[in-house]
């Protein structure tokens, strides 16, 4: 469903990204790891062409992200994204977070997109604080508006760009488990994260990135079984480490 | 000298007081809604990235803002009569000229406002599929224009005390009505120690609304 096929990106001189391939089939979770600064971030907003890039091809559903011609607003439609800092829109109330884009990209009725919101509200378990503010909510309920805000628009995909690392821990739990329920039930995600527990558990692959290159592109049970290389080894060691 | 103060004659001069302050009002919202408008065009021209439209913007901007506003004025009143080939009246062709002028001091303010809106709301606008309109309209500009709102009303507060340039023009603001009264009864003083109040007394409660305003946003 989603194909990189030797994606290379420059700032300047500086090659962010260098000649990454990688596959993710329908269905797929893939867990996007490495030390920061190695591209993660970067290569995962090249997905729905937030990011451009240069040199190569990314293929979404069939469509290549980079042509010119691709109509980018409707191909993200498709594609949820969920950030590290949340960005909810902070002059919207909760409900009009997850409605703007309903109404205005998908054109659906008002009554449609109420019920799709409360739904999506409860799925979250935060159908309670529909008319606060983002400012109003625990990071971790903004995080979890966020992914309500993303499956709004009934993606096929989802895309998560370190959606714990702004979190104080005693709530990445209640976004992880968000995200535990999502992948069972079949969705299609690439999630850029340091969460190895969560990794171990829902991931079909992992991707380990350093310095702009995909080092490891494995089975989750190949890569936790110690048969990666020494950069992989090393960042595991250390994060896995306390 | 207080004591031959004459109270009467804006007493009995005030209708015609206030129809210039009218005039002052509407010339001051009407210009401030006019440059918005044109300002925010502007500074979407600048940031948009097409060259061309920068390159226009920039210029536009530059060149308004290294002209002094009266000349602006004089300028306009003997131009567009010229180039529309017929009279508009003082009052048209000055509101013409502050709608120009402003602009480009707005298009400075919004741009500053637009690139203070953090680059992951604008990620977040176009990761659900809006496009660049729809995404500025609903989610960079308000955003953009709540961190501005200090620095345009203190924009205002600057016209509103530069629509008393109109005087070259002989459009009867606030000031000229005065002037003519002080003029037509000898009560000089009476008159411009008036208009100095008045003057003071919008511009300090304009100014103590923008302190409550940027205290309330400040968080």
């Amino acid at each position: 469903m989603i194909e990189l096929r030797n994606v290379s990106k420059w700032y300047g001189d500086f090659q962010v990204l260098n000649d990454c391939s990688t596959m993710v089939s329908k269905g797929e979770v893939v867990v996007v790891c490495g030390p920061s600064g190695s591209g993660k971030s970067t290569l995962i907003k090249c997905v729905n062409g937030l990011e451009e890039f240069q040199k190569g091809e990314i293929k979404f559903d069939g469509i290549s992200v980079g042509d010119k011609k691709t109509d980018l607003p409707k191909l993200r439609s498709k594609i949820g994204m969920v950030f590290q800092n949340f960005e909810l829109y902070p002059h919207l109330s909760v409900v009009k977070n997850i409605k703007l884009a309903q109404l205005k990209v998908l054109k659906r009725s008002v009554e449609e997109a109420d019920q799709k919101t409360i739904q999506l509200l409860e799925r979250v378990g935060l159908a309670d604080q529909a008319l606060k503010f983002p400012a109003q909510l625990s990071g971790g309920q903004q995080q979890r508006v966020a992914i309500a805000r993303a499956l709004a628009m009934d993606p096929i995909a989802m895309l998560f760009d370190e959606p714990t690392s702004a979190l104080d821990p005693e709530m990445i739990n209640e976004v992880l488990d968000v995200m535990v329920e999502l992948a069972k039930d079949g969705m299609t995600m690439i999630v850029v994260t340091h969460e190895m527990g969560f990794a171990r558990r829902v991931a079909n692959r992992i991707v380990f990135m350093d310095e702009g290159r995909i080092e490891e592109d494995c089975s989750t049970d190949d890569f936790f079984d110690s048969q990666r290389g020494v950069r992989a080894q090393a960042f595991l060691s250390k994060i896995l480490h306390h | 000298m207080f004591d031959q103060f004459d109270t009467n004659v804006i007493l009995e001069n005030l209708h015609f007081l206030i129809e210039g302050m009218q005039l002052t009002l509407l010339l001051t919202i009407a210009a401030i809604c006019g440059g918005l408008v044109l300002g925010t065009l502007l500074a979407l021209a600048r940031l948009s990235g097409f060259w061309i439209l920068s390159l226009v913007s920039s210029t536009y901007v530059n060149f308004f803002r290294s002209m002094p506003l009266i000349l602006v004025i004089f300028w306009f009143y003997f131009l567009v009569p010229l180039i529309l080939g017929q009279p508009v009246g003082g009052y048209y062709s000055v509101l013409i000229a502050f709608v120009l002028f402003e602009a480009a001091y707005y298009c400075e303010i919004i741009r500053a406002g637009i690139q203070s809106v953090s680059k992951g709301q604008v990620y977040a606008g176009q990761a659900v599929g809006l496009n660049y309109f729809q995404n500025m309209c609903y989610i960079v500009l308000p955003q953009a224009f709540r961190n501005m709102i200090p620095v345009l009303l203190t924009q205002a507060i600057i016209l509103f005390q530069d629509t008393s340039l109109v005087y070259v023009v002989g459009v009867k603001d606030f000031l000229v009505s005065a002037d003519l009264v002080a003029n037509r009864e000898n009560r000089i003083f009476e008159m411009f120690t008036t208009v100095a109040c008045v003057y003071l007394i919008i511009c300090l409660s304009g100014s103590l609304l923008i302190r409550k305003l940027q205290m309330r946003y400040a968080l």
